[in-house]
């Protein structure tokens, strides 16, 4: 709470309030520039990627003559032209720029066409031959446990001794369930743009979560120390995980193709090359065995996780970690034992999206939870509430219900009163009444509803991710730019941050100006991502403009021959005992008196450790909490269903800036939505990907959204010494659209009224419904 | 690679491209020779609405407006017409939308402190704005510009939810869940009226028009004005590529790369643009958008007025062609098995011997395999005329279409079945049944009819047919549904059908509402 008291209450005036996104205006006038807007260098040249057609083989030759002889055409560019590493820099190491003798799934990248016009390098691409001899594809994780093809090697978590648990336990359920992944269609399709600059140095434009990354990346295949690659990006047209690695790709494309040609080159991927090209949330296999009591308590878990990585390990090792971590979800689980195979697949490397892994581990337990309650023929809700954590001790043990299965105590529980509140306020007990005679009335249509928590821990669990940086410049007419090492894709960063920066020093909201993020400003800065951004870098940028703001009390002390604690900045007044002065008044006169008007703000996240080998520790600063309420309506006869009714209550503690909080909230929910109903990505027998564009791949739309969609935020700041006691936002209400899938099964099975277990494959579309209500 | 000039309206100016390829769409022009980047790129295929931009034309007198998508539009399909993108409609821009003088209080912007703007925004764009409706903001100029159409064509006045709804079918956005847009949508009437200045914008159409010169064959984009110029024209260049509003055709040029030589685009040939109504039937012109032909069945057969809303999305709906879905043949048509199982004829024109010919033939008639067709290569489909509803009133008949998809708006059928069926004295004397998405093109369930014609309507007839529907086709597998799928689902759709002919039993989803919670 340290944070609150430092500001006291009256000075509060930007932070807490809804002030519009710091680029709404310039959004809705067109005025806004994404990279693809920016005007383009003299001489700049377009480049179009040539893609491998066949899913695993051999790459026996590339014949682009055809597409030379086409008009506007400059140059091809292929793996034989990479002077240095023919790898890119990756987590692993095991991922090549180009294919070289190998091609390891339909869409990888074989090499550039680069000509005048993006339509000339795209037509071109097209003509280029490329000799493959097929191989063998590994095309499902089914096929890659059994041929052990694995990018990472299995991890297991134990806690107890969960085959002990199983042989006592009352009851047991076994299970199967695979979840589909889910392409991030970002409305801004990837792009970089890279420019040679004086003695071998770059400027790297990029729509890019990680600058850093796309950095080290571009240095490392130019062969060039880090300090002579420069990367900027003002914003994203939306990002989702999918810029993380992905958006380092397309920055050494071009930058290989600008290096061969010598002229500057942009790289902007056609939508339909984007879905073949880019890695989706991984899919996953889940085979389980669970024990609980009568009262639906959960005393044993058996669990296997085979994770779809695609061709390479990309973030694959985290994501897979993460979904660990989070199959507990709210529920503390005392006998556990969960592996986790990483497999190959010759298919796109999947990566980061919204949630990292974690709503693959919380659907998991939530389905569970779904299952043990029908088949104890028990409200699922009670059966969450009786396995959520607590104070409760663990009988024979001097164990509370509260540490986590990889050893953190859950020290900010508020899942049962939330839970509770959420329970009345959305009048759950009377409309699972209502909803049950109103079912029996009906044959055709039938109702479901469920209420599904979440507990989402926040930080990157590779701690050395958990630092930021930040730079604030106060200029002599009082304005003030803040930057830093965050990157803005809509999720409202940069005016959470200016807000922060602007009640630091007492002013308007409009005197700060966020500027684009860019390397050689803040360097080594993290990826956004982990729901971290605000955390880390508005942290990074409050101390910042708190070292300014110092420099300028001091000054003005020695003026007024007071105290420094003496000084208040508010309303944009610089108030002493003495004198009140305008804050430009007092930047005015402190530059004169050669006052150090900038600064820099540097953060690190307390508290977290962690074990890499054993998963254990404390991962997490804090934990995000949430639950919805979720009624849907599906029709028997065709599988087809609707959501009716939504209702959210949802943690971010004390809130920055409500209205963008809700944005997160409820455009996270209908994210998580269509992961779960209508987005669904299919591959081939040849592992072509058929779903390879909005024609044939679906994200909801404002039809797919209730009327009655109701958020409201928990009242209670972020117990752990967070930036204006907030929590991140980001990721954690994705995962209560669980709820929706949940509330399906619930229909399926009121539908089917056999009381056996659901077996339904996300998404739940009309025919995966079907197969649920018909499946024997 | 063939160029030529191209004139339209733009901001009240006339914008005058001397030498544009027939090949390149309007956002490319937009973008790339105009410099105006606020339009934006999404798919490349008409799908997600980011390139939404406003075309106005004069229709009978009047300035027709209407949402489409720049990214599938060939420029020259725009000649002579007015373009209105996000850049283009602030008030103050003096770019033919005019503000007029607030009445009372002037709601601000909703936020402390606006300093922001300082040109004023459009009710669109302010309502966007204070319900933070933009978050990424590279779907927004899409949204904007669909919202901007729907304060057009409702003059500024309430919507609601499902208008609202309605006219954001065609628009993605990946980072807002939708709620602050569509109440922007719904709030956009309370910041002060911003209307295009109908007269004026007219006038200096019909400037643009007079100083334009006649259709002219030799040039590749070929624009004919009337049905003799086409026919005519169509005789001399019957290789010429046939275009309506491009919706399928603008992905073959932007996916497929495809160009073609010469262009023969139908949408301004004044004769096909008409509904005509006759005694028992409507004749819909090849160039009456979707829009309208759908608004003209609808009419008839207020029923059909969900799976209107359920065809592609609204700009598609605007830009496409009922015609150019017909004439296109694609299995996965959502018109045809509609049209199909309302017995709708289609009429072929073609110029002979210095004279208009025509044949008429039954619409399932005009297909011979994927996508291929009887017309000769003279030939254009000129009508589609389509029986007026008779029995429905007495309750003898009753015409119905079913779609399934994995998304309920703007998505392809996996399987698309219509029906009409009269009972008279319980038994069936007539069975019309369209269904799409089983075979190579559109189809009629000849055996299904059968099944059904002359028998008592049960239960158990219906069942029987049910069976007959599942083994008629052999639909294949793919990424929309599996065979077994469709299959199955084809039978449960004419029990659906049964059910809701027999009444009482709750059948549509869409009617539900949640129980109990509260507001």
């Amino acid at each position: 709470m340290s944070a609150l008291n430092a500001l006291a209450p009256s000075r509060l005036q930007q932070s807490g309030t809804s002030i519009a996104h710091d680029s709404a205006v310039a959004q809705i006038s067109g005025s806004a520039t994404y990279l693809d807007d920016l005007p383009e260098v003299r001489g700049t040249l377009h480049a179009a990627p040539i893609l491998s057609h066949i899913a695993h083989g051999k790459l026996l030759g590339v014949d682009a003559s055809a597409a030379r002889a086409l008009p506007g055409v400059v140059d091809v560019v292929l793996a034989a032209d990479i002077c240095g590493s023919p790898l890119l820099a990756s987590f692993m190491g095991d991922e090549p720029i180009f294919a070289a003798d190998t091609v390891q799934h339909v869409g990888q990248v074989i090499g550039l066409v680069v000509a005048h016009t993006v339509q000339e390098a795209r037509r071109a691409a097209r003509k280029v031959q490329v000799k493959i001899e097929a191989l063998t594809p590994v095309l499902t994780v089914q096929d890659a446990l059994a041929a052990k093809s694995f990018v990472l090697p299995p991890v297991t978590v134990r806690r107890g001794d969960a085959q002990a648990a199983l042989k006592i336990a009352t009851h047991t359920l076994e299970g199967t369930l695979e979840v589909g992944g889910q392409e991030h269609f970002y409305l801004e399709g990837q792009i970089a743009y890279a420019l040679p600059l004086e003695q071998h140095q770059w400027l790297i434009y990029s729509s890019t979560q990680h600058p850093g990354e796309v950095q080290h990346w571009v240095a490392h295949a130019l062969g060039l120390d880090n300090h002579a690659v420069r990367v900027e990006c003002r914003r994203m047209g939306g990002g989702f995980g999918g810029k993380e690695t992905q958006a380092g790709h397309l920055a050494v494309w071009a930058a290989l193709a600008a290096s061969k040609t010598g002229r500057p080159v942009k790289l902007r991927l056609d939508r339909d090359d984007d879905f073949m090209i880019t890695g989706k949330r991984h899919p996953f296999a889940y085979d389980y065995t669970a024990g609980f009591d009568d009262t639906g308590r959960l005393t044993a878990l058996q669990l296997t996780m085979a994770v779809n990585c695609g061709f390479s390990a990309d973030l694959s090792g985290p994501v897979a970690d993460r979904a660990i971590f989070h199959t507990d979800n709210a529920y503390y689980l005392s006998d556990v034992d969960i592996t986790s195979y990483r497999c190959k697949t010759n298919t796109q490397s999947h990566t980061a999206f919204r949630g990292f892994g974690g709503p693959q581990g919380v659907i998991l337990i939530e389905t569970l939870m779904g299952d043990i309650a029908r088949h104890l023929k028990r409200d699922p809700l009670d059966v969450r509430l009786r396995n959520v954590y607590s104070d409760e001790v663990v009988p024979g043990t001097e164990l509370k219900r509260d540490t986590t299965h990889y050893q953190m105590k859950v020290e900010d529980n508020i899942l049962l009163p939330l839970l509770s509140k959420l329970e009345l306020s959305a009048q759950y007990r009377r409309r699972v009444q209502a909803i049950l005679a109103w079912n029996s009335a009906n044959s055709v249509l039938k109702r479901g509803i469920a209420i599904t928590p979440v507990k989402f821990g926040i930080s990157f669990t590779a701690t050395l991710f958990n630092q930021a940086g930040a730079l604030v410049h106060v200029y002599t007419d009082g304005s003030v730019q803040v930057n830093h090492g965050g990157v803005e894709m809509g999720q409202g960063l940069h005016t959470k941050v200016a807000q922060i920066v602007a009640d630091e020093l007492g002013i308007d909201f409009h005197k700060v100006l966020a500027t684009a993020s860019d390397t050689s400003k803040v360097p080594n800065a993290s990826a956004t991502a982990a729901s971290a951004g605000t955390d880390l870098n508005g942290r990074a940028a409050q101390f910042a403009a708190r070292h300014v703001r110092d420099n300028l009390a001091a000054f003005v002390c020695g003026l007024d021959g007071c105290g420094a604690g003496a000084i208040r900045f508010e309303g944009g007044q610089v108030h002493s005992p003495k004198a009140s002065r305008s804050f430009k008044d007092v930047v005015s006169m402190a530059y004169a008196n050669r006052i150090q008007l900038w600064s820099d703000g540097f953060y690190r996240t307390p508290k977290i450790h962690y074990d890499k080998a054993t998963l254990t520790g404390r991962p997490f600063f804090y934990f995000a909490y949430g639950a919805a309420c979720t009624e849907v309506a599906i029709d028997t006869l065709t599988g087809e269903s609707r959501v009716l009714a939504v209702d959210i209550l949802h943690d971010v503690g004390r809130s920055i800036n409500p209205a963008i909080d809700i944005g997160q909230i409820e455009g996270g929910f209908v994210q998580g939505m269509g992961w779960l109903t209508t987005e669904q990505l299919v591959w081939n027998d040849k592992g072509v990907l058929t779903t390879h564009a909005p024609s044939t791949y679906k994200i909801p739309t404002a039809g797919d959204v209730p009327e009655h969609f109701k958020v409201d935020l928990w009242p209670e700041p972020n117990r752990e010494d967070n930036v204006f006691g907030s929590k991140a936002v980001g990721e954690p209400p994705f995962m209560l659209a669980i709820s929706v899938y949940e509330a399906i099964r619930d229909a399926i099975a009121q539908a089917r009224g056999d009381g056996q277990v659901v077996q339904l494959t996300a998404p739940a579309t009309a025919e995966n419904v079907l197969d649920a209500l018909q499946s024997p | 690679m063939h160029t030529q000039v191209l004139k339209f309206l733009r901001r009240g100016q006339v914008v005058t491209l001397p030498a544009v390829d027939t090949h390149r769409t309007l956002l490319e022009v937009l973008r790339e020779d105009l410099h105006c980047t606020g339009t934006k790129e999404g798919c490349n295929e008409g799908d997600c609405g980011a390139c939404t931009v406003v075309i106005g034309e004069a229709v009978d007198g009047q300035l027709q407006t209407r949402a489409v998508n720049s990214c599938i539009k060939l420029a020259h399909s725009v000649q002579g017409q007015a373009v209105w993108t996000v850049e283009d409609i602030a008030p103050t821009l003096g770019t033919g939308v005019s503000s007029l003088p607030p009445e009372g209080a002037v709601p601000g912007l909703g936020q402390p402190g606006a300093a922001a703007t300082a040109v004023t925004l459009h009710p669109a764009q302010a309502a966007m704005v204070a319900c933070h409706g933009s978050q990424c903001g590279f779907c927004t100029p899409g949204f904007v510009m669909s919202l901007f159409g729907l304060y057009q064509s409702c003059q500024g006045q309430p919507v609601s939810r499902g208008e609202a709804q309605a006219a954001l079918s065609g628009n993605l956005c990946r980072c807002t869940g939708y709620r602050p847009i569509l109440d922007a949508a719904q709030q956009m009437h309370t910041w002060p009226v911003a209307l295009i200045n109908e007269t004026e914008v007219l006038s200096k159409l019909e400037l643009l028009r007079q100083e334009t010169p006649g259709p002219q064959h030799d040039l590749a984009y070929k624009l004919p004005k009337t049905l003799p110029q086409l026919l005519t024209m169509r005789s001399q260049h019957p290789q010429a590529q046939i275009v309506a509003g491009c919706t399928d055709v603008g992905l073959w040029v932007t996916k497929q790369h495809r160009q073609f030589d010469q262009v023969l685009d139908v949408t301004q040939v004044v004769e096909l643009r008409r509904v005509e109504d006759y005694p028992h039937h409507i004749a819909i012109g090849a160039s009456v958008s979707l829009t309208d032909a759908f608004a003209a069945l609808v009419a008839d057969r207020p029923q059909l007025a969900e799976f209107a809303h359920r065809f592609a999305g609204l700009p598609v709906r605007n830009s496409g062609t009922l015609g150019g879905n017909v004439a296109n043949g694609s299995p996965i048509g959502d018109s045809m098995p509609l049209l199909i199982a309302m017995g709708a004829n289609v009429v072929l024109m073609a110029w002979r011997k210095n004279r208009v010919v025509h044949r008429e033939l039954r619409l399932e008639d005009l297909y011979t395999g994927y996508r291929t067709n009887v017309m000769a290569a003279d030939e254009v489909l000129a009508w589609i005329k389509v029986p007026k509803q008779v029995g429905e009133a007495t309750g003898i008949s009753a015409l119905r279409v079913y779609k399934i998809s994995k998304r309920f708006e703007d998505d392809i059928s996996a399987v698309c079945l219509a029906l009409d069926v009269a009972v008279v004295n319980g038994v069936v004397q007539r069975a019309s049944i369209g269904v799409g998405g089983v075979a190579a093109t559109p189809v009629r369930a000849k055996k299904t009819e059968a099944a059904l014609l002359g028998q008592v309507w049960t239960l158990a007839t219906v069942q029987q047919a049910m069976e007959v529907l599942r083994q008629e086709f052999s639909p294949i597998s793919d990424m929309r549904a599996s065979a077994a799928y469709r299959r199955t689902v084809l039978g449960n759709l004419l029990q659906r059908y049964w059910l809701e002919r027999r009444g009482g039993a709750d059948t549509d989803l869409q009617q539900l509402s949640a129980l109990e919670v509260a507001a």
